[in-house]
């Protein structure tokens, strides 16, 4: 669908990075954790295109005039790297973005036996977060979270509070273990047992680490991809990735924002 | 005031308003339908089908730029036998026409290609890409060359009955040039423009920005290149012409039509907001209201210079 939202706050939660609150119709909270919304963050041609991002949360609030109803919203997790997020960072309450959402398939929450490992590197958490509470609904949740420094790991209290077993890590040290989330993942793996699912957002290097170490211990694992988009509903062809019987002679290409943004790890080509 | 009469004909097509989807930015219509009335627009333009399924170029494929983007998404689509299959069951439910959109990279799969979608009752027209590298002649593109061009569409008006577009490509010294060649092998229409060819570089990585290197620019940057091509080739040749290129309000649309065209095609826009392509049909009927014209025909080529 397409709706005008209206900014209810937009906060910066660490250095770079914010969440923003928007107002939203209420099948916006059926959104499927994976799924993502497209925003116009200002009218006119500059910037011309939409940005994706992930929606982060979804709710109800209620807001603050006299005798009016509960509101739906939805929460965006971002950060501030170009044009689009610089604008979207200077919105105020009251501001209004165009959105389309939800778009994309989203995680498949699969068997709730099966224990749940979050992946998450720096804003790869923003998929996450809802992801994990409807999971801690009916499964076991742990949670990998990493980052470059300690400004890059974010939500850990967000995770804690809903009762995750939340391990971080950092480059630097300055927070949690130093060193790779995916060492830390690797390890902890390793020492467990019983039927795990592993599923992962974050930069691709991160995503292909944890592909193959989920490979090595046969757990099926689902990672959230990003692209450059233009439509976002499947038209323009921009946003692909290589398929994993992709060759050169002949190419497998799939759609990350109609086919994925969640893919399962093995359908992927890792090269 | 009554309602002011949008409705153009089109190489024989009437379309309830001038207002078309450019191939590649629209998909196959379906895709968009949640997001606007198909049957309040003038007709859907689908994107470039092959006799074969295409996987098109590597990634990234596509580029923000001022005013515009740049595309290599090389032609990727899903071939002409799953596009009867799986595309046609949509478009039959809708009552706008239907446009297809086709290339190849010889002349003898051009005419293969039309001949079969000569056979499909839901097609009301052909547009003929004719921007693509003709693999037996150097990789030299149809559309830059007057007599290739002429030998595409010659080929494919000798196996169809349905109404022939030309698409023209900017890339070219003389764009009246290739429009006259079109007309000589009779072609019904021409449509122009299609993007402009263009590039852009990662400083950081110091690499090109699109992995196929060059992209096709479109948008809003384009507009005044297409509209002076317009004007010229709308003056030089009697076929009708559909202006393309940076479209993105009634008032542009409009402006194509003074410089001589008879309907558009909105193509970037459609990813700004997918329901572009009816606000622009509606925004263009406001201002014939406003403005005291009750026939957006009255308009056509009627630019004062
Ligand atoms: C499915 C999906 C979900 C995403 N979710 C989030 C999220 O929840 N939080 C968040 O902070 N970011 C998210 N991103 C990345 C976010 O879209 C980009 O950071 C943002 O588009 C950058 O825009 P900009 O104008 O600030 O940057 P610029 O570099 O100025 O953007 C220029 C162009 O490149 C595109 N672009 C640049 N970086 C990316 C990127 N990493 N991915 C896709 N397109 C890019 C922009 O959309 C724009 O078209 C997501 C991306 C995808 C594909
Ligand atoms: C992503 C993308 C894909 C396109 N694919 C095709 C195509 O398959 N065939 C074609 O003739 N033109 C194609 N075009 C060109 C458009 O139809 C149109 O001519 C061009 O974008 C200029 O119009 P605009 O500025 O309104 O976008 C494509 C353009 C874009 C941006
Ligand atoms: S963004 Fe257009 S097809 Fe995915």
């Amino acid at each position: 669908m397409q709706f005008k939202s209206m900014v209810v706050f937009n906060v910066e939660i660490s250095p770079g990075y914010r969440r923003v609150r928007l107002t939203a119709p209420r099948a916006m909270l059926e959104a499927r954790p994976g799924q993502f919304v497209m925003l116009r963050v200002r009218e006119g041609i500059d910037p011309l295109l939409r940005r994706p991002f992930c929606v982060f949360d979804t709710g109800t609030f209620s807001p603050e005039y006299p005798g009016t109803p509960r509101q739906h919203y939805f929460d965006v997790l971002y950060r501030v790297v170009g044009k689009g997020t610089a604008i979207l960072a200077a919105l105020h309450e009251k501001d209004y973005v165009d959105v389309l959402a939800p778009l994309g398939n989203g995680f498949d929450p699969g068997d709730p036996r099966e224990e749940k490992i979050l992946v998450g590197g720096g804003i790869g958490l923003a998929p996450l977060y809802y992801l994990a509470r409807e999971l801690v609904r009916k499964s076991r949740v742990t949670a990998f979270i990493g980052g470059r420094r300690k400004e890059d790991v974010l939500c850990v209290t967000e995770f804690e509070q809903l009762g995750i077993d939340t391990y971080v890590a950092t480059d630097d040290g300055t927070l949690g273990t130093r060193g790779l989330v995916t060492e830390v993942l690797e390890e902890n793996l390793s020492g467990g047992e019983g039927s795990r699912a592993v599923f992962a957002c974050g930069p691709e290097p991160m995503l292909k680490v944890v592909a193959d170490i989920c490979r090595r211990n046969g757990i099926r694992c689902q990672v959230s991809l990003e692209a450059h988009m233009a439509c976002g509903m499947g038209a323009c062809l921009g946003c692909v990735v290589k398929g994993e019987s992709h060759t050169e002679a002949a190419p497998d290409y799939r759609c990350v924002c109609k086919e994925g943004p969640v893919f399962n790890a093995d359908e992927l080509s890792w090269e | 005031m009554r309602k002011p009469d949008l409705s153009v004909k089109i190489a024989g097509i009437a379309l309830r308003n001038p207002v078309m989807t450019a191939s590649g930015t629209f998909g196959y219509g379906e895709e968009f339908a949640e997001y606007l009335d198909l049957e309040k627009i003038g007709a859907i333009v689908t994107k470039g089908l092959s006799l074969r399924p295409r996987a098109g170029n590597p990634m990234p494929r596509i580029l923000e730029t001022p005013g515009g983007m740049l595309n290599a998404i090389g032609l990727q689509n899903v071939g002409i036998e799953a596009f009867l299959e799986k595309k046609v069951p949509f478009l039959r439910t809708i009552r706008t026409p239907v446009i297809v959109n086709f290339f190849g990279n010889t002349v003898e799969e051009y005419a293969a290609l039309a001949e079969r979608i000569d056979t499909i009752p839901e097609v009301a027209g052909v547009e003929i890409n004719i921007s693509c590298p003709n693999v037996r002649h150097g990789g030299i593109v149809f559309g830059t060359d007057p007599k290739a061009a002429w030998s595409v569409v010659r080929a494919v008006r000798d196996v169809t009955i349905k109404p022939i577009i030309v698409k023209l490509s900017p890339n070219v010294t003389d764009i009246v040039e290739m429009a006259q060649a079109c007309a000589e092998a009779d072609a019904d229409a021409l449509s122009l423009i299609n993007t402009i060819t263009g590039m852009a570089v990662d400083l950081k990585s110091r690499r090109p920005a699109l992995a196929n290197i060059t992209g096709g620019l479109s948008g809003p940057a384009v507009k005044p290149i297409a509209l002076r091509m317009v004007w010229q080739v709308a003056r030089a040749v009697k076929l009708p012409v559909i202006g393309i290129g940076g479209i993105t309000s009634g008032t542009d649309a409009l402006e194509f039509i003074l410089a001589g065209a008879t309907a558009v095609q909105v193509g970037t826009a459609n990813f700004m907001s997918p329901g572009a392509s009816q606000r622009i049909a509606e925004e263009m009927e406001k201002w014939l209201r406003e403005n005291g014209v009750a026939d957006v025909k009255e308009l056509i080529g009627t630019l004062r210079v």
